[in-house]
């Protein structure tokens, strides 16, 4: 590791005009009560004062570990942004370690996971972050088996799409497809790189950590609601708990689900374990909710039809199959899953009627009830 | 530092339907004039509610890639943007087209944002439905000015009166530029309806062009259909096709043009943004794409 020419007057540029610079466990500065230009230099491990400009270039040099970290969060990532800046500290756990023991393992590459993005931090010998991400299943993939993007707006079009082809409208879905990489980016790229893959996830977790994350519940969110969804403040807690249940799981979304029915009343569906926080009902949800709304306007009935006990268990193992996105893992021949295909066939062309539906009665509470009083 | 939004409707369906969004923030992103391009999308993320967040700049300009001047414009994504104190009596537009733009407080962030009316009322939108109708017939060995007409086709509804206002709108200028020798406003959900087109019109050449933002149901697959280009449109079409003794040459969507960029900045330029000379840049970029789309057709 070296002090650059450029990270050394920036250095001295930064003391000229500031008097000291403090960050990350230097302090670098002017002594006033000196004579001419009598510097000082100190980190953790050394302190050394009295220092000639050219003194302090090679005192800076000894302790370039700390200079290059100076220069590389104030002069390369600029602090405009917070969440960035945040963001960036924590993919090296700079919270963690002071800056000697994160610079051993930034030589190594330190590793952190955001949704299913690993992103791999390296560090040059100006002291200047590399940043490598793949998907979490390829960070230890041979780097040549990988299609290699540059440009962070790659991701809005190759994430489109799961590995199987389909659509992804739901950007946080544990759907992201493999066999990518975009290696070596910058500090800012790789923000923006996050920001197209998972957008808004580092502004709202930034926020969650200075508690200052704005919650919409669930109840504001759909009295909000105009046009066709001005119908889904008529679902009750009960149904938008089945909702979170349905939608906001790890299996379904990353996102850690922060909002509840209402501030009083907090959903007993469990929220997930996402590294990202979830503030507001999403239009995913927004527009399964309004299907759901109407057909919870429904009054329950009472039915009869004739089913063995193994075919009510086979509905339910369909039903089942079908919730967890299991059904292209049932073997062809495995008919002993409910849910396999000709299992499923065999039901139909069993109990189905001509218009392809269960042959059922509905049983009349109305009548029984009269019965019962007469 | 300025930022440039553009607020779409997205799909949760079609994948297609973000592509222009993306493809006009790109033209504009290149020309360097804002410090930030974002889009954003009411069925797909970043979504409006959240968008503002994800842009640095202090200054920001929100321009909706809409049609119309109604529900989405003047109600949806102000609510969903917290614009603080919108009222869509700040865009002083009593016909339904003149919309320009209002600067007003986001209630999650402190930002200016300076929200303009839909790319689909500007007038620069005329050159790029004009501009559309001649690539489709670019390199194909007919001249436009001689006995063609043009079929401007909106979506129309009975439940905002402002939808349609924006296809009459370019149609009576497209009309009077007399570039056509007859022009005529079209829709799929009211009279005049785009199944008739072929009556509409006394030349044997129609150029049909959607004014709709995507690509998708309505262009791909209703309205083929209901001109009589095809009786499935998984089948194609030919172009022209040939329906009643009339020669239909149809477009698709025009906002896919690359022109729409164009389109997007005027709005941001109207409403105060400085871009210096990129939209003489992006008037050449959009051209020069055009050009390049027009002669790979031959």
């Amino acid at each position: 590791m070296t002090v650059n020419a450029t990270q050394f007057d920036a250095l001295l540029s930064a003391i000229e005009s500031d008097g000291e610079v403090a960050h990350d466990g230097l302090r670098a500065g002017i002594d006033n009560d000196a004579d001419g230009s009598d510097y000082y230099i100190e980190t953790p491990d050394e302190h050394r004062e009295g220092l000639s400009e050219s003194e302090l270039r090679d005192a800076a040099a000894s302790a370039s570990a700390h200079v290059t970290n100076w220069y590389y969060w104030e002069r390369v990532i600029d602090a405009g942004d917070e969440a960035r800046e945040e963001f960036l500290h924590w993919v090296e756990r700079a919270d963690e370690h002071p800056v000697a023991e994160r610079y051993d393992a930034l030589d190594d590459g330190v590793e952190r996971t955001w949704g299913e993005l690993s992103i791999r931090t390296t560090i040059d010998e100006d002291g200047l972050r590399r940043y490598t991400v793949t998907h979490v299943d390829d960070a230890h993939a041979d780097p040549s088996t990988l299609d290699v993007h540059r440009d962070p707006l790659d991701a809005r079009e190759l994430f489109k799409t799961d590995d199987d082809g389909r659509y992804r409208p739901l950007r946080t879905a544990p759907t992201l497809p493999t066999g990518w990489a975009f290696p070596d980016l910058d500090g800012h790229d790789l923000v923006r790189m996050v920001d197209f893959t998972y957008p808004a996830t580092v502004q709202n977790w930034q926020r969650e950590r200075e508690g200052r994350l704005d919650v919409t519940h669930w109840r504001e969110t759909a009295e909000r609601q105009t046009g066709i969804y001005d119908v889904l403040d008529e679902l009750d807690a009960d149904a938008v708990d089945w909702i979170a249940e349905a939608c906001c799981d790890d299996s379904q979304c990353l996102r850690r689900r922060e909002w509840e029915f209402d501030e009083d009343h907090e959903l007993a569906a469990d929220g997930g374990t996402g590294t990202f926080p979830c503030r507001e009902p999403c239009s995913l949800v927004v527009a399964a909710a309004r299907k759901w709304t109407t057909l919870e306007d429904e009054t329950e009935r009472t039915y009869q039809l004739d089913l063995t006990l193994s075919e009510l268990r086979q509905i339910e193992e369909i039903i089942d199959a079908v919730a967890e996105g299991r059904t292209d893992e049932i073997r062809e021949a495995d008919v002993y899953d409910g849910a396999n295909r000709y299992r499923a066939r065999y039901l139909r062309a069993k109990r189905f009627d001509e218009e392809g539906q269960f042959d059922v009665t509905e049983v009349d509470h109305h009548d029984g009830h009269d019965d019962h009083e007469d | 530092m300025q930022a440039l939004v553009i607020v779409a409707h997205g799909s949760h369906l079609n994948p297609d339907s973000s592509t222009p969004t993306f493809d006009h923030a790109d033209t504009i992103r290149e020309t360097g004039a804002f410090d930030e391009v974002r889009e954003a999308f009411w069925k797909e993320e970043p979504h409006f509610r959240e968008v503002l967040r994800t842009v640095e700049s202090d200054e920001v300009y929100v321009v909706p890639l809409f049609i119309s001047e109604g529900y989405f414009t003047e109600q949806v994504i102000p609510r969903e943007l917290r614009l603080d104190g919108w009222d869509v009596s700040e865009w002083d537009s009593e016909d339904g087209v003149s919309a320009t733009h209002a600067s007003l407080e986001a209630g999650d962030v402190e930002k200016t944002i300076h929200y303009c009316g839909p790319v689909g009322t500007h007038d620069a939108m005329s050159d790029v439905i004009a501009e559309r109708a001649e690539s489709v017939t670019a390199g194909r060995d007919v001249d436009l000015s001689e006995d063609f007409g043009l079929a401007v086709v909106g979506h129309g509804t009975e439940r905002n009166e402002n939808s349609a206002k924006a296809i009459y709108y370019h149609a009576d200028r497209i009309r009077e530029r007399g570039r056509f020798d007859e022009v005529q406003a079209v829709f799929m959900d009211e009279d005049p309806e785009v199944d008739d087109v072929t009556e509409f019109f006394e030349t044997e050449d129609i150029v049909v062009v959607p004014l709709f933002i995507a690509d998708g149901f309505h262009t791909q697959e209703d309205i083929p259909e209901d001109m009589g280009l095809t009786d499935d449109y998984r089948t194609g079409y030919d172009i022209p096709a040939e329906v009643d003794g009339h020669r239909i040459w149809y477009s698709g969507a025009v906002g896919t043009e690359a022109l729409m960029a164009d389109v997007v900045l005027e709005r941001a330029v109207d409403a105060g943004a400085e871009v210096g000379d990129a939209v003489e840049r992006v008037r050449k970029a959009t051209r020069a794409d055009r050009a390049d789309s027009s002669a790979a057709g031959d």
